[in-house]
């Protein structure tokens, strides 16, 4: 039987795959489905330190392959997680990583140092990334300098580890994520959602209140792994993939492309059980290639 | 999604040692055996499932509206009116998420739903055979309180009104038969653009809930807006309750009705899903609790609110 465990230097794993930030709420949203447990862990949805409205609707809009969301990152802040959430996640046997916001610097570090005085939390995941919060989709992780000083900042904040999530939609994802790593970042994941737009050609408006989203989903997939094995063959910190996985071959290419992990995002929402399915038919592959280790085929594309 | 059916149950209980949590008396056999995630995730004792594998019993067709008998016997168990399901229509990643469908009628093992094709996810779904297969999750969401008739001192020997608008009739079939199951007096209301947007009439009639029809051309019944009909009925005799599902101006034409009368009122409201359990936050409506408004979600929290609550656009 080959072993899953994978372990990213600060966090060890019991399996490579995590569920995505902003595909699974908070975690107990998927316990009717399956056992938490039994994943490598779960990223919470995006915390801001307090509650967030949210975009208008319509947020959301079906594409071939895809789905573009501007959901605005609507959310509960930190103290209610902390009081209503957190409980119910401290028993887990699972990494539980936070999704970090922050409409200011201040913000990202206000939110890791409240954070910081909570049980049972693995690690910290900065959502410098998100595309649906500003206008034109602007972030910190479209600029290596407002990257490497947000991640100082928050690194110097935090007695946890720190995954920064970097966004697909720049000119030089190594660029972006050399910073990250310079400026002390524990590890990677990348890619965000893709800034997208959908026209009604009827009415001539655009389908999301917010005119653009970000694009996810299988559409998506070939892109991001550009892009994450670009980011995963220049940095020494472990990248964790993700972008339109949806099956165990899917993940398995992030692995083999150089990620020590991967994250499964719009699979959720299509069926609550795509994780475990996943972690399934990757041991499934271990088996038949013989896998002492699933690790052994992390970066072994053969170029 | 249709690969997980391919791992053997075997290996899924070697991988997972599942079922990590006993499985409670009686629940083991309610699991049909061809089904392994229905045993999977009732050892959590889960409201909702996941039924990958709910067969077609039968499928009738009146134009474009539809209606589908499914065998899914844990979703049928625990289903309420005003509840819905989750549909994979597809085993290509497109149309890629699931749409969601109005528990229209539950009858021992079986649900029912009632649907129109509006789009490419309607169109799939209505094209497929008795004897196939759907994967459905559910059931979803807060249903209908059929003690609405009943609250506020009102003297439950009033009938409740359920109005449906088009295919917004889906879940009120299920209703009227459970509050007439509840003993309590129910009128049902149906209203579309013509004659032939009408085709559950008889299937009402004979259930004991003949239903009173309004069409926009006369074409049958009374001739106006379905509110038209519920405005003359509410003057003619005051209502315990109204229950409405439908075109969202309906709904909120209704709402202004409801609270004119000072008629309690519940509206099922309809959104585009991404998920329809509560994940991706994606089909929020409007809503104002305790003075506050705020995006509230409709698969978790809804599809049906009171009507008072709903903050029209």
């Amino acid at each position: 039987m080959t072993d899953l465990t994978t372990d990213l230097g600060f966090l060890k794993l019991k399996n490579p795959v995590l569920a995505a930030s902003g595909t699974f709420g908070y975690g107990p949203e998927f316990e009717p489905f399956l056992d938490l447990n039994k994943l490598g862990g779960f990223v919470v949805k995006g915390l801001y330190y307090d509650p967030r409205p949210g975009n208008p609707p319509p947020r959301l809009v079906e594409t071939a392959s895809g789905l573009i969301n501007a959901i605005g990152l609507q959310g509960i802040g930190v103290r209610a997680f902390a009081e209503k959430v957190l409980p119910r996640l401290q028993g887990l046997d699972t990494a539980v990583i936070v999704n970090v916001c922050g409409s200011t610097d201040e913000e990202f570090e206000a939110v890791v140092k409240f954070l910081d005085g909570q049980k049972g939390i693995a690690a910290y995941e900065l959502n410098i990334s998100c595309p649906n919060v500003e206008k034109n989709g602007l972030c910190p992780a479209l600029s290596p300098r407002h990257t490497r000083d947000l991640v100082r900042r928050v690194k110097r904040a935090s007695r946890r580890p720190v995954i920064t999530k970097l966004s697909p939609n720049v000119t030089d994802i190594v660029e972006i994520a050399l910073a990250a790593e310079k400026a002390g970042s524990d590890g990677l994941s990348l890619v965000n959602t893709f800034l997208a737009l959908a026209i009604d050609p009827e009415t001539r408006q655009p389908r999301l209140a917010n005119v653009y989203g970000g694009l996810s989903g299988p559409a998506i997939k070939p892109l991001a792994l550009r892009l994450v094995h670009q980011a995963a063959s220049r940095v020494k910190i472990p990248v964790i993939g993700l972008g339109g996985i949806m099956t165990g071959a899917d993940a398995l290419e992030f692995l083999i492309a150089g990620t020590r992990a991967v994250q499964v995002g719009t699979a959720n929402l299509i069926d609550p059980q795509a994780a475990l399915r996943i972690i399934a038919e990757i041991e499934d592959y271990g088996r038949r290639h013989g896998l002492a280790r699933l690790t052994d085929i992390c970066g072994t594309i053969k170029t | 999604m249709a690969h997980f059916k391919e791992i053997k149950e075997s290996r899924l209980r070697e991988i997972f040692g599942f079922p990590g949590k006993k499985l409670s008396p009686g629940r083991e056999e309610a699991c049909p055996g061809k089904s392994f995630l229905l045993c999977l995730t009732s050892a959590n004792e889960a409201e909702m499932m996941v039924d990958p594998a709910a067969r077609i019993v039968s499928r009738e067709s009146w134009g474009s509206y539809f209606l589908f008998i499914v065998e899914s016997p844990l979703i049928a168990r625990r289903a309420a009116a005003g509840q819905f399901v989750m549909i994979k229509v597809a085993d290509v990643p497109s149309p890629l998420l699931r749409r969601p469908f109005s528990i229209h009628n539950r009858n021992g093992k079986e649900i029912e739903l009632f649907f129109k094709i509006t789009g490419e996810g309607t169109a799939i779904l209505s094209r497929k055979k008795a004897g196939e297969t759907l994967d459905i999750i559910g059931p979803l969401g807060k249903g209908f309180d059929l003690a609405l008739a009943a609250e506020k001192g009102q003297a439950t020997a009033k009938a409740a009104l359920a109005v449906g608008g088009g295919r917004g009739i889906a879940p009120l079939f299920f209703l009227a038969r459970e509050l007439a199951a509840a003993g309590r007096p129910v009128k049902v209301l149906y209203g579309g653009r013509t004659a032939s947007d009408l085709p559950l009439r008889d299937r009402f009639k004979t259930a004991g809930l003949d239903p009173a029809c309004s069409t926009d051309d006369g074409s049958l019944g009374f001739k106006g807006l379905v509110t038209d009909l519920l405005e003359k009925e509410l003057k003619a005799s005051p209502a315990a309750a109204i229950y409405a599902c439908g075109p969202e101006p309906m709904l909120r034409t209704i709402a202004g009705l409801a609270a004119a009368a000072r008629i309690p009122a519940q509206l099922s409201l309809e959104s585009h899903m991404g998920c329809g359990f509560g994940a991706c936050w994606g089909c929020v409506k409007k809503i104002r609790r305790d003075g506050e408004e705020s995006w509230v979600k409709v698969c978790e929290d809804g599809p049906v609110f009171r009507a008072e609550e709903v903050v029209w656009p």
